[in-house]
C-alpha cells in the first residue's frame, strides 16, 4: 500500500528544523505525535491511490471479463478514416453524439481490403472486441470484419417490420377498404401548400371535376415535425370540413423525403379517417406503408386526384347517351301510342256502347217509320175494307155517314195506341207474371217472385227484390201490406 | 314518384342519379303515356340541369385554418 510521503515528514518551521528535534524535544514531540496520528487516520479510511498501469490493467481486466464485449457486431457511421504506413486501419463509427474508435491491424485491414475498405459517411457493422489502448489511455474496438449496411436496406428492414406489425393489427385488411364515392362534392387535399404535387392536383381536378370543392389541410410533408403534422392535418380535416374522400399527397422524393409516409404515426392517422384516402406519394415506384393503410393507392399525386374525381368528359358522353335513350324511348312509346289509339278507335267503333246505342236508335227510327205504314197499309185495308162496308152499310143501314166515319179514325187511333210492341222499341218492358198477367201496379207481385219482361228483342225472367209505390219516394216507400185485388188480365 | 325535388336545387350527382332511374324506368316497365310523357319532361330538365352544371362550375378550393375553411388565394405559377 502506497503512503503519502508529505505527511510523514514534519511539517516544521525552517528555522526550527535548522535547531534540531532537540532544540525544542517537547514541542516538537508533540506535533509529530498529531501528525502521526493524523496520517494512521488518513491511511485507514482515504480510498487507496492507484498507480496508472494498475489503474488501467484494472479496466482491461474488467473489459475482458465481458464477455459480450469480447465477440460483438456495432454498427455506425464510418468518420476519420485513416491507415498509415503500418497497414493498420484507424477509424471512428459514430451515431449522433457518440463515437467509438476503430482499429483493424494490418493482417485484418488487408483482408478487409479485398472485400472493401470503410469511406466516410458509409455505415458498416464491425466485429471484433473492445479493449483499453493503454497508450491513448481510451477504451477502442478491435475489429477483425467489416460489413457494409446498406442505409436503404436498413431503412427498408424497418419498413418490411413496421408493415409486419401493423398488417397483423389489421389495419390494411381489405375488409377495410371503402368505396369511393363516384360524385364528390368536397374533396380533401392533405399535402404541402408549396409543393407541386398541390398544384397538379387542383389543375387534374380544375381539369375533370370542376363540380367539387377542394379543402386543402396544408402539412409539411417531410423532416422531423412532418408525421405528426400530417396526422393532424388528417384528423383536424374529417373533423371541420368533412370531405366525401381525402388525397393525402406528396410528389416524388428521396426515400428519405418520404419517410414521414412511412411512420406508424401517419399510418394510423390514415387508417382511422371517417373519410375514404387516396394516397399519392411519390412516383409511380414508390410504395409507402399509407398507400397499405388508405382505401385506394394512386402512384402519383396527379394519379390520386383521377382517382377520386369523375371525368367530365366522360360525363358528357353519359349524359348524351342517356340523352338519346331518352329521346329513342319516347319516340318509341309515341310511335306505340299511336299505334294503339289507331287500335283502339277501331275497337271503339265495334265496341263502343254509343256506337250500339246509334244501331238501336235507328232500328228504333225504322221501326217508328215501319210501324205506321204497317198500319197505315192495315188501316188502308180496314179503310177499304170499310168503305166496301161502308158502302154496303149506307146502302144496307143507310146510317150516316159522319157517325161511320167518327168511328173509323176512333178505331185507328185505338189501334194504334195499343199495339204492345210499340213502347217496347222505346226502352220499355212489358211484365208479366208466372201466371201470364200482365203487372201493372207494384202491389201485384211480392218480393221473391219472378216476374218476366218482354223486351223489344227477347226477353228477361227475373226475381223481384222488392217494391215500392211511389216513384219519388224510391224503394223506401215500402209496398203496402195488403195487395191490391188482381187487375184482370189485359194480354196484349 | 313521391313529389319531385326543384331541379335547380339538385346536386349534379342527384340529379344524374335521378335522370339515369327515369331513362331506365322509361325502358323497363310499361306505364300510362301521360305518366312517361310526364318523366320525359323531368328528364329533359334534369339533362339541361346536369349539363348547365358541368358548364358553369369552376374548381372551389378553401384551406383549412385552424377552425376555418378560408379562400385559397392559389399558386399557381
Amino acid at each position: 500500500m502506497a503512503c503519502k510521503p508529505a505527511t510523514q515528514e514534519p511539517r516544521a518551521a525552517p528555522n526550527e528544523t535548522t535547531a534540531g528535534p532537540a532544540a525544542r524535544p517537547f514541542a516538537l514531540r508533540a506535533t509529530m505525535d498529531d501528525e502521526r496520528w493524523v496520517s494512521l487516520l488518513d491511511d485507514f479510511f482515504s480510498p487507496p491511490v492507484w498507480s496508472v498501469r494498475e489503474l488501467t490493467a484494472y479496466i482491461q481486466d474488467l473489459l475482458r471479463e465481458a464477455n459480450d464485449l469480447q465477440d460483438l457486431w456495432v454498427r455506425g457511421e464510418v468518420t476519420q478514416v485513416s491507415q498509415p504506413r503500418s497497414g493498420h486501419l484507424y477509424f471512428t463509427l459514430k451515431e449522433g453524439d457518440a463515437v467509438l474508435r476503430c482499429v483493424m491491424w494490418r493482417p485484418r485491414a488487408q483482408r478487409q481490403a479485398r472485400r472493401f475498405l470503410p469511406q466516410e459517411g458509409q455505415v458498416v457493422e464491425a466485429h471484433g472486441y473492445v479493449d483499453v489502448y493503454p497508450g491513448g489511455g481510451t477504451y477502442q474496438f478491435y475489429a477483425d470484419v467489416l460489413r457494409a449496411v446498406d442505409a436503404a436496406g436498413e431503412a427498408h428492414l424497418a419498413f418490411l417490420r413496421l408493415k409486419a406489425r401493423l398488417e397483423a393489427e389489421g389495419l390494411f385488411a381489405a375488409e377495410r377498404k371503402r368505396p369511393l364515392p363516384p360524385y364528390p362534392r368536397r374533396i380533401g387535399v392533405v399535402t404541402s401548400a408549396t409543393g407541386a404535387a398541390l398544384r397538379d392536383i387542383l389543375n387534374t381536378l380544375r381539369r375533370r371535376y370542376p363540380l367539387a370543392e377542394v379543402v386543402l389541410a396544408a402539412s409539411p410533408v417531410q423532416g422531423a415535425d412532418a408525421p405528426q403534422a400530417l396526422a393532424q392535418a388528417l384528423a383536424r380535416l374529417n373533423q371541420v370540413a368533412r370531405p366525401d374522400v381525402i388525397i393525402l399527397a406528396r410528389g416524388g422524393g428521396s426515400a428519405e423525403d418520404l419517410a414521414a409516409f412511412n411512420t406508424e404515426e401517419v399510418v394510423r392517422a390514415v387508417a382511422a379517417s371517417p373519410a375514404p384516402v387516396v394516397t399519392g406519394v411519390g412516383h409511380e415506384t414508390d410504395t409507402t406503408l399509407v398507400d397499405f393503410a388508405a382505401d385506394r393507392r394512386a402512384p402519383t399525386p396527379t394519379a390520386a386526384a383521377e382517382l377520386v374525381s369523375p371525368d367530365q368528359t366522360e360525363l358528357r358522353v353519359h349524359l348524351e347517351q342517356l340523352a338519346a335513350r331518352l329521346q329513342r324511348r319516347m319516340e318509341h312509346l309515341l310511335a306505340n301510342a299511336g299505334l294503339r289509339l289507331a287500335q283502339a278507335e277501331r275497337g271503339l267503333l265495334q265496341h263502343d256502347p254509343r256506337s250500339r246505342l246509334q244501331a238501336s236508335a235507328e232500328r228504333l227510327t225504322r221501326a217508328r217509320l215501319a210501324l205506321p205504314r204497317a198500319l197505315q197499309r192495315r188501316v188502308a185495308l180496314a179503310r177499304l175494307r170499310l168503305q166496301t162496308l161502308e158502302h154496303r152499310l149506307n146502302q144496307a143501314i143507310r146510317r150516316p155517314l159522319a157517325v161511320r166515319r167518327a168511328r173509323l179514325d176512333g178505331l185507328a187511333a185505338r189501334l194504334q195506341a195499343v199495339h204492345p210492341y210499340a213502347p217496347l222499341q222505346r226502352g220499355y218492358a212489358l211484365l208479366t207474371n208466372d201466371a201470364g198477367q200482365v203487372v201493372r201496379d207494384a202491389a201485384q207481385v211480392q218480393p221473391g217472385q219472378r216476374i218476366h219482361a218482354r223486351l223489344a228483342r227477347g226477353g228477361l225472367t227475373a226475381r223481384v227484390e222488392r217494391g215500392w209505390l211511389h216513384d219519388p219516394a224510391g224503394p223506401r216507400g215500402a209496398l203496402s201490406p195488403q195487395p191490391h185485388p188482381d187487375e184482370g188480365a189485359n194480354p196484349p | 314518384m313521391t313529389e319531385p325535388d326543384a331541379i335547380d336545387q339538385l346536386t349534379f350527382e342527384q340529379a344524374l342519379a335521378e335522370l339515369e332511374n327515369i331513362v331506365q324506368a322509361l325502358e323497363q316497365d310499361e306505364r300510362p303515356l301521360e305518366e312517361s310523357l310526364r318523366l320525359f319532361a323531368r328528364g329533359q330538365a334534369l339533362l339541361a340541369h346536369c349539363t348547365r352544371l358541368l358548364e358553369q362550375a369552376e374548381l372551389q378550393v378553401r384551406q383549412l385554418v385552424g377552425d376555418d375553411l378560408q379562400p385559397w388565394p392559389g399558386n399557381d405559377e
